[in-house]
């Protein structure tokens, strides 16, 4: 009798939960290949709407793919050392570190997109850039590629592979290259998929630091709900749904593998 | 190669004083361990060889005719084996052992045959192709000992090689050790806290306590001439005679016994083996506990020194507990010693 | 190279980035605070007039209202998916925690989907009900974001839980109700205040959902972009950004010193 009555109750308020998340998703999609979102799936099922989202918004779509490229290539380069670095040198000021570059987690993305427009704002060239918009995309994902490799490095026992390494004749580029990447490979893998999904949706900073040239997909989404009818915005959400999700299943594999690793 | 160390010491930024200015010096071919409890400083004069740790000003450590001090371990040519093994997880074991050859930039045939060459002599060839994490304790043992002898390095260091093991393991992978050290022909030190590890591998060993060198020699020598109460404790488990000494008589609880020579000032020494329970001595005490050791019985006994005193007999029949029986020690078999102030 | 200079050197990058694109911004939008009409006193503005306190204090209603929401639907759902195995379980699981990296702007569009003029609810109810663009809709948008940060910290640590520790109680003749009170939340509180703490902060900054959903009722990020874009009021903007900043900034210290881990942003 308790058993049911109360898990009765657990379950209705998970599947509430799922509907309430997971019915307007299915909305969105349906309503971007209804020929007319008024008339209902009565109308027919078609793809102009998304057709048409190509031709106006290609262009974001293209960008926020090259973002998140280009995003994911700077955090490894700055941020795959730095990890190591963190991980050899385990004091308080690397813990301060990494509690500063964590600081983009915990502040709002306006507040940063604003420091940043304070700062360079008036260098013109710098600022109608899109590295104005990745350096607040890199500002934003480097901690997770960080904390994704510390994390794997900090469960194996680092030091003392590197000083058998050492004591075979190895320098430290080597150490590096032979012994620190391929033992961090799980936090990599688990680190990318993570920059590559929050950089393709980032909009809090992007909006701020965008300009009409430079168009991110989650900016054009922006636009659209704003000045677009309902079937060419549900489209448009429909791409980003088509995008995301794959990466975001791919980035929940690769960080639960990680995870198992450090345990 | 020949090591020479000299006033060789190690403080930590805090103060700790790990190792105390110690002088050492291997010859060619030689294997030699460092012995002693943990903390007395020989993992810190090992990694001290090996150029994994900086040692204090002053200090000097010459491999043949070479200043080696200032070089960084990765100069140094020297093969170590870590008591974690250090094996490297993303590697094969033909890969891991193969790694200081690729650090030579030797050509890759060459790499293959000695990789080969040494996976025969450690008995490794059938996992070659195998990963770091398919193999057992003994296994990852030998693949790290392979590892530091493929480059042909010029000493050999160990870090404790059997304490990651089972206890069942240990024994006979304590005589494979050995005979694969003197097979390889190679000067090697080793670091160990296990007396019989050390007195059966080593040629000669170095006794530290409390960071410094306290005796070196043969284990023979060590074992019936030490020359301090720690190394007669340490090595071979002497127990002291506490009583008063008169000329050459010591007066004890439960008797009174010759010495070799004239006991004011020192420490008696007697080993269990040697205290022999029979119907005619000089000393008289009462059994306390009776252990079959299988070979042998360890009987305890009291009333003879203020401790309990261990006696080790051979015999078919032991003395059962509560007995009072006899004990005669020769003078031969004991040991004065200077007395000690600090003692480990 | 020695070790010490490699890893010096492999710091550099990250330490030349940081000052240059974080330090220094951060800096700098302290000192423009300052350099308004009102110099320093902006901070106290934001006490004193009532557009700025009125917008505080409703931001963080919001926020909390959402907090307890969330944490209510997710502890229920959490300790459901963590005590029972069924088939479909792990589509369950994917799909409540699939929003964790949606931004707010698709939130606020999914809202209006829901409760907008053309939405699933005016279509179903006999009153044409619209919600989107009130505090509902608001207070259900930060919802659906929170939700999915929420379960995911609990069910860690639901996981963790002594099911007899239950057991006992029931055998000692506590009621369902009972045992969810004494034994269930006080076993998962650490967690239940993390999980609050980093929903109240996402919530607090919550930026897109709100920018899609247009309301009429403004939250603090609003303010901040209004300030800054339509009054160029810009030591306002970043008096603001710094005071909501340092209140997400100490809520997620506090999330973290209780559980060790944070959970992705953005909304």
């Amino acid at each position: 009798m308790f058993k049911s009555k109360v898990k009765i109750m657990q379950l209705a308020v998970t599947l509430l939960a799922c509907a309430f998340l997971f019915v307007p998703i299915i909305m969105s999609v349906l309503a971007g290949l209804t020929a007319n979102y008024f008339k209902g799936i009565s109308s027919g099922l078609t793809f102009k709407w998304v057709i048409e989202v190509w031709e106006l918004y290609a262009n974001s779509i293209f960008l926020s793919m090259w973002l998140a490229i280009a995003c994911l290539v700077c955090t490894l380069i700055i941020g795959l050392p730095a990890a190591y670095g963190l991980a050899r040198h385990p004091g308080w000021l690397s813990r301060l570190l990494e509690e500063f570059i964590s600081l983009p987690l915990a502040i709002p993305g306006l507040a940063l997109a604003l420091a940043l427009l304070q700062l360079y704002g008036s260098m013109k060239g710098f600022r109608a850039s899109w590295t104005f918009i990745l350096v607040g995309h890199v500002l934003y994902t480097l901690p997770f590629m960080v904390r994704s490799i510390l994390a794997v490095l900090a469960s194996i026992d680092l030091k003392t592979l590197e000083e058998g390494a050492a004591s075979l004749g190895a320098s430290p580029w080597q150490r590096f290259r032979d012994i620190v990447v391929p033992n961090a490979m799980p936090g990599i893998l688990a680190g990318s998929l993570t920059v590559v999904t929050l950089s393709i949706g980032e909009f809090n900073l992007t909006w701020m630091l965008h300009t009409p040239y430079l168009k991110t997909l989650p900016v054009g989404l922006a636009d659209s709900y704003a000045s677009m009818r309902l079937e060419i915005a549900s489209a448009y959400t429909l791409v980003f749904f088509i995008l995301i999700v794959p990466l975001l299943m791919a980035m929940q594999w690769a960080s639960a593998r990680a995870q198992r690793i450090t345990q | 190669m020949t090591l020479r160390l000299t006033h060789t010491a190690k403080t930590y930024p805090d103060g700790t004083k790990a190792l105390l200015p110690t002088d050492l010096s291997v010859g060619k071919g030689e294997i030699v361990s460092l012995l002693g409890p943990s903390g007395c400083g020989k993992t810190t004069l090992l990694r001290i060889i090996a150029g994994l740790e900086t040692p204090d000003a002053g200090s000097e450590i010459w491999f043949d005719n070479d200043n080696v001090t200032p070089l960084p371990v990765e100069r140094r040519q020297v093969g170590m084996v870590f008591q974690s093994y250090a094996l490297f997880p993303n590697m094969s074991v033909r890969a891991n052992i193969g790694y200081g050859l690729k650090m030579q930039q030797l050509p890759k045939s060459e790499i293959e045959a000695r990789v080969t060459e040494v996976l025969e002599m450690c008995q490794l060839q059938p996992f070659a192709a195998r990963a770091i994490t398919a193999l057992s304790g003994g296994q990852r043992q030998r693949v790290a000992l392979a590892r530091a002898i493929a480059p042909r390095p010029r000493m050999l260091l160990l870090d404790e090689p059997l304490s990651a093991l089972d206890a069942s393991l240990r024994g006979t992978l304590r005589e494979e050790l050995a005979v694969l050290l003197r097979e390889f022909d190679i000067t090697a030190i080793f670091v160990t806290h296990d007396q019989d590890e050390a007195m059966a591998i080593a040629d000669r060993v170095a006794v530290m306590c409390q960071g410094r060198v306290l005796q070196t020699g043969t284990p023979e020598e060590l074992y019936r001439n030490p020359k301090s109460p720690f190394v007669a404790g340490f090595v071979g488990n002497a127990m002291s005679l506490r009583g008063k000494a008169d000329g050459t008589t010591l007066y004890l609880d439960g008797g009174a016994l010759t010495l070799p020579a004239r006991g004011e000032g020192q420490t008696v020494f007697v080993r269990a083996e040697d205290v022999c329970i029979g119907d005619d001595g000089p000393l008289r005490g009462k059994v306390e506990t009776v252990t079959f050791l299988g070979t042998h019985y360890k009987i305890g006994i009291s009333g003879i020194t203020p401790d309990t005193i261990a006696s080790i007999h051979a015999g078919q029949n032991a003395p059962k507990v509560g007995d009072m029986i006899n004990v005669a020690i020769k003078p031969e078999t004991l040991m004065l010693l200077p007395q000690e102030v600090d003692v480990a | 190279m020695t070790d010490r200079n490699f890893i010096l050197a492999c710091l550099t990058p990250l330490l030349i980035f940081a000052i240059a694109f974080l330090a220094l911004p951060l800096i700098r939008l302290f000192m423009v605070s300052g350099e308004g009409s009102a110099g320093w006193a902006v901070y106290l503005d934001i006490l004193r007039k009532p557009r700025y306190l009125n917008t505080l204090v409703l931001t963080v209603l919001v926020s909390l209202a959402t907090t307890f929401a969330a944490l209510a639907v997710s502890t229920t759902a959490g300790m459901f998916l963590v005590r029972n195995r069924f088939a479909g379980r792990g589509t369950v699981l994917s799909v409540l925690t699939l929003p964790l990296a949606f931004p707010g702007v698709v939130i606020g569009f999914l809202i209006i989907l829901l409760g907008g003029r053309q939405g699933l609810v005016n279509q179903l109810t006999p009153g044409h009900v619209v919600f989107a663009y009130s505090a509902i809709g608001l207070f259900l948008g930060y919802l659906y974001f929170s939700i999915p940060r929420v379960l995911l910290t609990v069910m860690a640590a639901a996981e963790k839980l002594d099911p007899s520790l239950e057991e006992a109680a029931r055998t000692m003749g506590a009621t369902p109700y009972r045992v969810v009170m004494d034994v269930i939340i006080p076993g998962l509180m650490p967690s239940l205040i993390a999980s609050g703490a980093i929903a109240f902060a996402t919530a607090m900054g919550a930026f897109g959902t709100a920018f899609t959903l247009a309301t009429d009722i403004d939250v603090i990020p609003m303010v901040i972009y209004t300030e800054f874009t339509l009054s160029a009021n810009i030591a306002m903007a970043s008096a603001l950004s710094i005071v909501l900043g340092i209140i997400t900034w100490i809520l997620l210290l506090i999330a973290r010193s209780l559980s060790g881990s944070t959970v992705a942003g953005g909304g």
